[in-house]
């Protein structure tokens, strides 16, 4: 054996054994010991799931006048009761959460593309490109999103895709900034530099390079993001500012409101569909947080 | 006079800063020949850096600039190149290995993907292909287990490991030049040595030349053929390594060199205080027409404070630039 073959030997020997497994298999171990994140993520399989199936399971019109109005849950075979118009809660609700994930699937798809490319290139290129796009997210931020949202559903047809344009529109300034900051923190990093220095040109550094340890926040800041969309989907239905052809959460909330105290439940089983989506998101968001990071990783 | 492989002629980068231009780099001139080990000493903010990102060609602009000079690769002005042409030299011709081998690796990629990066990037080489370069250069860089290390992540792995790594990765096309900004500062002594025969041992085999930046005169003994010293943007000392660790003719250099620590056999109660330079490295805006060392040196005087002393010759080879060697060849 070589002096050099020494040195090496002993080096193998002051190192800890990490077991090489499989980068996607440490991070699907990492999301399931959070274990609320588990649960988030079971409660959007079975909304998602539920979403698809609708016309498969049930196959009838949500519109269709079943039964008496405003029936308690449980009577008459109705599990959710009935709202105003003598509609089975149970199939407006399955029905509903098509259009809610869908809504709010799309609508956090397009906050995230305008958000990202935005605050990546403004982070990454600094000077004037900043400033320009900086100014003009600026212009977005003081809009209230709501009113301009308003604006542009009423502006154009209210059908679901305006409806996710114009939600995607109106909140993408919040992951515009959170790039731009993360991407401006992560270019000075001597990786960027030596990226740089073995021949990488910017879209590589930017979407190979840097956009990955970006991820992190973005990741959770998207899963928010599909909270806040079906928030904002449900607000705008409530206002009457959605498609009034198919069923929605807002929608069901917005029509029942009148019978708040005679029929709690036409509005409280919509509300809590959306509160359980909205939580199962931030606690999904959470989850890919921890399974992301492959420091956290060792712990 | 054969070819230089590379060389660097009256290069000139300026900095706009708040102070007014900052004259980072002022007529820097160096060369070098094919496995030869350049190396560049001084103080932190003297310029060291700076002149390796010339070379790539990553100085920021802004708020820098390139005021002057060639930079000649093959007698090919990199200066001149565009940009798509300089992306073919980073990594292929040139390449560069950072100081802090805990931060110049991306977390996200294991290191066998970011070493194959390389390849795949100038030679258009498959997925598995790339992958075999890159466990051939975990090899050749000793790092031990390669077929299993290929797939771990930076986090995973020693400050040594990684030097070793970002080794691999910028030697991965085989470079002519390869420059190393400070490669051992942040690691442990014994692995300094480690990577200082690593590097030499791997210069022997592939020719590659390498500038060595260091302000480590330790460094500088072990690793250099010939050293350029930098201060405050300029060369003010160039020599062979033995002419500059015997003969040093600035009081700069001087300076660096009785700032090396001794080890003394039987240290007693009574230790001689270590020398060092007095003052800092002057703010780059605020030069003025005088030698930019003189107002910390002891030999100065009214001329120094005055002029900016020309490089003369002082031996073959051995070039000084100080008003402090025109008197003595005049006496």
């Amino acid at each position: 054996m070589t002096d050099s073959d020494n040195t090496q030997s002993r080096q193998i020997d002051e190192m800890p054994e990490t077991p090489v497994e499989h980068p996607f298999r440490q991070f699907v171990t990492m999301y399931m010991r959070n274990y609320a994140a588990v649960a988030g993520l079971l409660v959007f399989v079975v909304i998602v799931a539920a979403a698809l199936l609708a016309p498969v399971i049930l196959n009838v019109d949500p519109f269709e006048m079943v039964d008496v109005p405003l029936l308690p849950p449980g009577e008459s075979g109705h599990l959710f009761g009935t709202d105003n118009l003598g509609r089975d809660m149970l199939v407006s609700i399955i029905y509903g959460a098509r259009v809610t994930m869908a809504v709010g699937g799309a609508a956090a798809a397009i906050t995230l593309i305008i958000g990202l490319s935005i605050g990546a290139m403004a982070g990454y290129y600094r000077g004037w490109v900043d400033e320009v796009l900086m100014r003009i997210t600026e212009f977005f931020q003081v809009l209230p999103p709501l009113l301009l949202a308003m604006v542009l559903v009423a502006l154009f047809s209210p059908t679901l895709e305006t409806v996710a344009i114009a939600i995607g529109v109106v909140s993408w300034t919040g992951v515009a900034r959170l790039a731009r900051a993360e991407f401006m923190r992560l270019r000075e990093l001597d990786f960027v530099k030596a990226a740089r220095s073995i021949g990488g040109r910017d879209r590589r550094i930017i979407w190979l390079v840097i956009l990955p340890n970006a991820l992190p926040p973005l990741i959770v800041n998207a899963a928010l993001t599909v909270g806040i969309a079906i928030l904002f989907e449900a607000a705008l239905s409530f206002l009457g500012l959605s498609d009034p052809n198919v069923m929605s959460w807002g929608k069901l909330i917005g029509d029942n409101r009148d019978y708040l105290l005679d029929a709690p439940w036409t509005v409280t089983i919509p509300g809590v569909a959306i509160f359980l989506t909205v939580l199962a998101m931030s606690l999904i968001g959470d989850g890919l947080n921890d399974a992301f990071n492959p420091k956290l990783r060792e712990r | 006079m054969a070819e230089r492989l590379l060389s660097v002629e009256g290069l000139r980068v300026e900095f706009k800063t708040r102070d007014g231009i900052a004259k980072v780099i002022d007529n820097l001139s160096i060369s070098l020949d094919t496995g030869e080990t350049l190396g560049i000493v001084g103080e932190s903010g003297c310029g060291k850096s700076m002149t390796a990102l010339s070379i790539m060609g990553l100085v920021p602009i802004p708020p820098g600039r390139i005021a002057g000079g060639r930079i000649l690769l093959d007698g090919e002005d990199l200066l001149q190149a565009n940009e798509q042409r300089m992306r073919e030299v980073r990594g292929n011709e040139i390449s560069m290995i950072f100081q802090e081998p805990m931060t110049s690796l991306n977390p996200v990629y294991s290191i066998g993907n970011q070493i194959a990066e390389t390849a795949r990037l100038h030679e258009g080489l498959s997925r598995a292909d790339a992958m075999a370069r890159a466990l051939e250069m975990l090899q050749a860089v000793g790092i031990p287990a390669a077929e299993k290390r290929i797939h771990e992540y930076p986090h995973q792995m020693s400050g040594g490991m990684r030097q070793r790594v970002m080794i691999a990765m910028a030697l991965a096309c085989k470079p002519r030049v390869l420059i190393a900004d400070e490669p051992t500062t942040a690691l442990d002594v014994t692995v300094q040595a480690q990577i200082f025969d690593l590097l030499n041992d791997l210069k022997e085999k592939t020719g590659t030349a390498i500038i060595m930046i260091t302000h480590d005169m330790g460094a500088i003994a072990e690793m250099a053929q010939r050293v350029v010293v930098m201060y405050a943007g300029r060369i003010i000392e160039q020599a062979g390594v033995t002419q500059i660790l015997t003969d040093p003719r600035h009081p700069y250099t001087q300076g660096l060199i009785r700032c090396v620590p001794h080890l003394t056999r039987n240290p007693t109660v009574e230790r001689p205080p270590l020398l060092e330079i007095p003052g800092v490295v002057p703010a780059l805006s605020q030069l003025g027409s005088g030698c930019a060392f003189a107002p910390r040196c002891p030999y100065a005087d009214a001329k120094c404070r005055a002029e900016m002393p020309p490089s003369r010759a002082v031996d073959s080879g051995h070039d000084v630039a100080c008003w402090l060697t025109e008197r003595e060849a005049a006496a």
